[in-house]
């Protein structure tokens, strides 16, 4: 690494429960571009990890390839992290999880490297239900080769040299709602409000949480015409603003009843919303992918906490496996010795 | 006619139709005769397909231990008229040849020099059983039956397989050896028993057997039951033959020994992916984070699985990878058998990679290999690929008993706990080579608050595994792989060398399932005056006992089954052979396990016409020719 980040801290910074600061959980300093959408999303994760007190070597940090695959090394620098191979991140994260199922899994991955390349496993790592929070940024473009379109990139949107695109868009939340998420949120890199409580929740799932957060793409994908620029975005979100109330913590603010949900997840937390639409009801799919066409065929796009189920069966649920760690099991557990093996022998005689 | 005499020495064919369930008799068939204490091996030879095509199982039956395919039949026992003109055509001269005789035989079916034994299974089955499924599976008991008289069975032996099949269902019991009976009574009174072929229990000593306490087994469950032993809990995979039994007898013995009994809970985890490039990738993660985890697959899921094994080689996780072999290119024959991903698995992924190959030749091997396969990963932070074969895999073969010292300590290899990194003065650098054998230390995620976070990746890095594009920390860390590439050298199992009695210069090589006829095509050799040295591959790299014995004979014939001799060219690359000529490949490609006489006729034809001289100071040529 060329670059250093300066080693000073702020006397007075404040500290979470765990007496760590906020730098605690930042990362190597940043090669993206200037403006990069994924770099908020990075001091986003930082913000929310600082915020719930999570020690950093309890999360491990995996990805694919590609602009975003590489954030990171941006944040949390005190976690083991994994940059796999293209489109593959969702396995190596199954596999890590299956090892040690105590530690928290962050995986981050561009619209290239899941709605593409990495269609397959991101379609089979929510099936699966498995225990992690996958973050998608989402520029609509490959930025790392320069700009070509990406199988987000919206129909009618032309990239930067002006061809539009024809084909149709994969709308990951949609899909994911579809084949059995337990967690769907939709976001805006700019829009730190409702990402830092998002990211909280869908780290305090209990199953497999998508985060698909529209991050708008600096050099290849921030014209004025294009679907996942800032401008557009801007004009275009609808949100939902989100709160996270982390467990332990009494809820002390009173909203307007009408437009907000609460929901109690498996730790206790609290996430609540302020919907649009009061018939909208996020723990029921059809309603969520109603709602999302509702507002998509307005030339809008809804953001917030989309889509959750309460209580699921995350994949160790479904296996049946131990409580403890695979990964922390001794050789006296696993190894059957020296006089089983003489029965099998004297079974194959 | 001469009818071929021979005792506890001949090869048995059964043509059957699969789906039909031949396949549980046929077994009960081999068994009987390895619990006579005569050397068996039996070998599927079937189709991809379920139900209704032509299948057979030949058995290998040899007093002196032989259990590679011999080639050639010398009894036919023809239960699927869809095959009975290549079945009967296919019986050696002398050789015997028993049929449904329900239908009279097509007059163009009968040869001279074959003696034909007809038995009525159909009508027996119609008049025995009114259920059309009965019909159809007491007709494979039948046959087995009336096998125990023309061949001299102990009938014994065959009850007591019965009753061990059905443990459980015990009712089926009485009907099946009521089967059997129905065969055997027809071959008494219709036939004089036994033929000139047959058993005899305790004939004499197997050559090749010292004493007689054999397992029968088939190596996917071997290899099974050593990723029980060295500890795997994870293991993630993609159907496909010939592999799959690996996972399912995985799946069988964890069932078994891996519940807590306490809470019921698994203390294992296996993941039926959505594909080959899934499987490798939980594999992988799972090592990284300190389980020991595997998975098993045929070529094709290799294939798949070479930007994994890349990512695995470069990144330095250990993982180990159970290939059973059969044959490609592509879907090739999905169930026959080779030995052609060799050099795929020797050198998968694009780049500068190399990975460490076992080749186990026996289900003993194959169980000992996937245990230390493990070991071998950790210590040495990259992949092991198992290279088994659907010969070996899926059939059962006789082989030395299991073994597992008491004493072995499961080695994890280079890896800091947090009292050794807080114990650590200097700073901690995944990739740097403190020891000098190229081997680095690594940490397991979540080990330590403050130490020992890595940043794991598939890009270049430097020795803290930060990203580096430098071409000088490039070379650095491409250089120390190679180096640790040869420490796997003195770590990997040793070749077999077996002499010849006769000085000779000139050798052979081979690996896997080509030992087991290989060892008896060279005695073959051997009485004709041909004498050659041996050596069996047991890994890769090869170490220097295998350049000694390259260098030290002058012609070397390396045996393998695939097309464009993968070993030899492997050999060629990775020892210093001096020229090419050196190596003179000896092939077999058609799917089926190449035979003792295939190999001993190209080796023979060699020698004969390959205008070289006489391997041996004797005067070989002379008796050859004879």
């Amino acid at each position: 690494m060329t670059f250093v980040k300066p080693a000073f801290r702020h006397p007075d910074a404040p500290l979470n429960e765990l007496g760590r600061s906020r730098q605690d959980y930042e990362g190597g300093l940043s090669t993206l571009c200037a403006g990069c959408g994924h770099d908020s999303v990075s001091a986003a994760i930082i913000d929310a990890c600082f915020e719930l007190n999570i020690e950093p070597h309890k999360v491990a940090k995996l990805s694919g390839i590609g602009c975003s695959s590489k954030t990171p090394a941006y944040f949390l620098s005190g976690s083991h992290s994994f940059n796999s191979v293209h489109g593959r991140m969702p396995s190596v994260a199954t596999g890590a999880n299956l090892a040690n199922r105590d530690l928290i899994y962050i995986g981050i991955s561009g619209d290239g490297d899941t709605a593409s390349i990495g269609l397959g496993q991101f379609a089979h790592v929510v099936r699966r239900n498995l225990n992690m929070t996958y973050i998608v940024e989402n520029n609509g473009c490959y930025g790392l080769t320069k700009g070509q379109d990406s199988a987000t990139m919206d129909t009618g949107s032309p990239n930067k040299k002006g061809d539009i695109n024809m084909y149709s868009p994969i709308d990951l939340a949609r899909l994911a709602i579809e084949i059995g998420a337990t967690f769907v949120g939709r976001s805006f890199s700019g829009d730190k409000q409702q990402l830092i409580p998002l990211i909280k929740a869908a780290i305090s799932h209990r199953g497999f949480a998508l985060l698909d957060v529209v991050s708008p793409c600096v050099t290849f994908n921030n014209h004025s015409e294009s679907t996942k620029s800032y401008e557009y975005m801007r004009g275009a979100n609808t949100d939902m603003p989100v709160d996270f109330v982390p467990m332990r913590q009494e809820i002390t603010a009173t909203y307007d009843s009408g437009a907000t949900c609460e929901v109690c997840m498996h730790d206790g937390s609290v996430v609540r919303l302020y919907k649009q639409d009061n018939d909208y009801d996020i723990e029921d799919r059809q309603s969520a992918l109603e709602a999302t066409n509702h507002y998509a065929k307005e030339g809008k796009i809804l953001t917030g906490l989309l889509y959750i189920q309460r209580d699921s069966e995350e994949l160790h649920d479904v296996l049946g496996t131990a409580r403890r760690p695979l990964n922390s099991m001794t050789e006296q557990q696993l190894c059957p010795g020296p006089r089983f093996l003489d029965s099998i022998n004297a079974g194959l005689r | 006619m001469q009818a071929k005499q021979s005792v506890n020495d001949f090869v048995i064919k059964f043509a059957n139709v699969n789906g039909t369930g031949s396949a549980s008799a046929n077994s009960m068939f081999a068994k009987a005769i390895f619990r006579m204490g005569i050397p068996v091996s039996p070998r599927n030879i079937f189709p991809s397909n379920i139900q209704g095509m032509p299948t057979w199982y030949e058995v290998r039956v040899s007093q002196d231990g032989y259990l590679g395919r011999r080639g050639g039949i010398d009894i036919m026992v023809c239960v699927n008229p869809q095959s009975i003109k290549r079945d009967v055509a296919e019986v050696e001269s002398g050789g015997y040849f028993i049929y449904d005789s329900t239908k009279p035989l097509d007059l163009r079916l009968i040869r001279e020099d074959v003696n034909y034994f007809g038995i009525p299974f159909t009508d027996i089955c119609l008049r025995e059983y009114t259920d059309a499924r009965q019909r159809l599976l007491f007709k494979n008991v039948i046959y087995v039956g009336a096998l125990s008289a023309l061949l001299n069975i102990d009938f014994n032996v065959l009850k007591d397989l019965v009753a061990d099949q059905f443990k459980g269902k015990e009712k089926l019991i009485t009907p099946n050896i009521y089967a059997l009976e129905l065969g055997y009574q027809y071959a008494v009174t219709h036939f004089e028993c036994p033929i000139g072929i047959h058993l005899e229990r305790g004939h004499k000593l197997a050559k090749h057997i010292e004493d007689f306490d054999n397992i029968l087994m088939d190596g996917n469950t071997a290899a099974a039951l050593g990723a029980v032993y060295a500890g795997a809990t994870v293991a993630a995979w993609y159907p496909i033959t010939p592999s799959t039994s690996v996972v399912d007898a995985f799946d069988k013995y964890c069932r078994r020994l891996r519940i807590d009994p306490g809470t019921g809970k698994k203390n294992y985890a296996i993941i039926q992916a959505e594909d080959e490039l899934s499987a490798l990738g939980m594999v992988i993660g799972a090592n990284w984070n300190g389980a020991r985890a595997f998975t098993a697959t045929s070529g094709p899921g290799v294939s798949l699985m070479s930007e994994f094994l890349g990512l695995a080689y470069f990144a330095e996780v250990p993982t180990v990878l159970i290939d059973v072999q059969r044959a490609g290119p592509s879907t090739g024959m999905p169930t026959r058998t080779q030995q052609s991903d060799v050099l795929m698995a020797a050198y998968a992924s694009h780049g500068d990679t190399k990975h460490v190959l076992l080749f186990p030749a026996t289900p003993a091997e194959c169980f000992s290999m996937t245990v230390e396969a493990f070991d071998l990963a950790e210590r040495l932070q990259t992949p092991i690929i198992i290279m088994s074969d659907l010969d070996l895999g899926m059939n059962e073969w006789m082989s030395p008993p299991l073994e597992f010292d008491g004493d072995f300590k499961y080695d994890r290899g280079k890896v800091l706990s947090a009292a050794d990194l807080d114990g650590m003065e200097e700073r901690f650098g995944r990739y740097k080579d403190v020891d000098g054998d190229g081997i680095t230390y690594r940490t397991y995620p979540g080990v330590h608050p403050d130490k020992g976070a890595y940043f794991t990746r598939g890009t270049s890095r430097d020795e803290y595994a930060a990203y580096t594009e430098d071409g000088d920390e490039y070379v650095r860390n491409m250089d120390r792989l190679l180096r640790k590439f040869e420490t796997a050298k003195s770590l990997v199992p040793e070749p077999k060398i077996k002499q010849s009695e006769m000085e000779t210069r000139y050798g052979a090589v081979f690996f896997g399932t080509t030992a087991s006829p290989a060892y008896e095509a060279i005695e073959i050799l051997e009485k004709e005056g041909i004498d050659l040295d041996t050596l069996r591959i047991r890994s890769f790299p090869f170490n220097h006992e295998v350049e000694q014995f390259i260098r030290e004979h002058d012609r070397i014939f390396v045996i393998e089954q695939n097309r464009d001799g993968q070993m030899r060219r492997l050999l060629l690359n990775e020892t210093s052979v001096p020229a090419k000529e050196k190596l003179i490949p000896i092939l077999e490609y058609n799917g089926l396990p190449v035979t003792a006489r295939k190999i001993a006729g190209m080796i023979r034809n060699y020698v004969t016409h390959g205008n070289v001289t006489p391997l041996t100071r004797r005067s070989a040529t002379e008796e050859i020719s004879a």
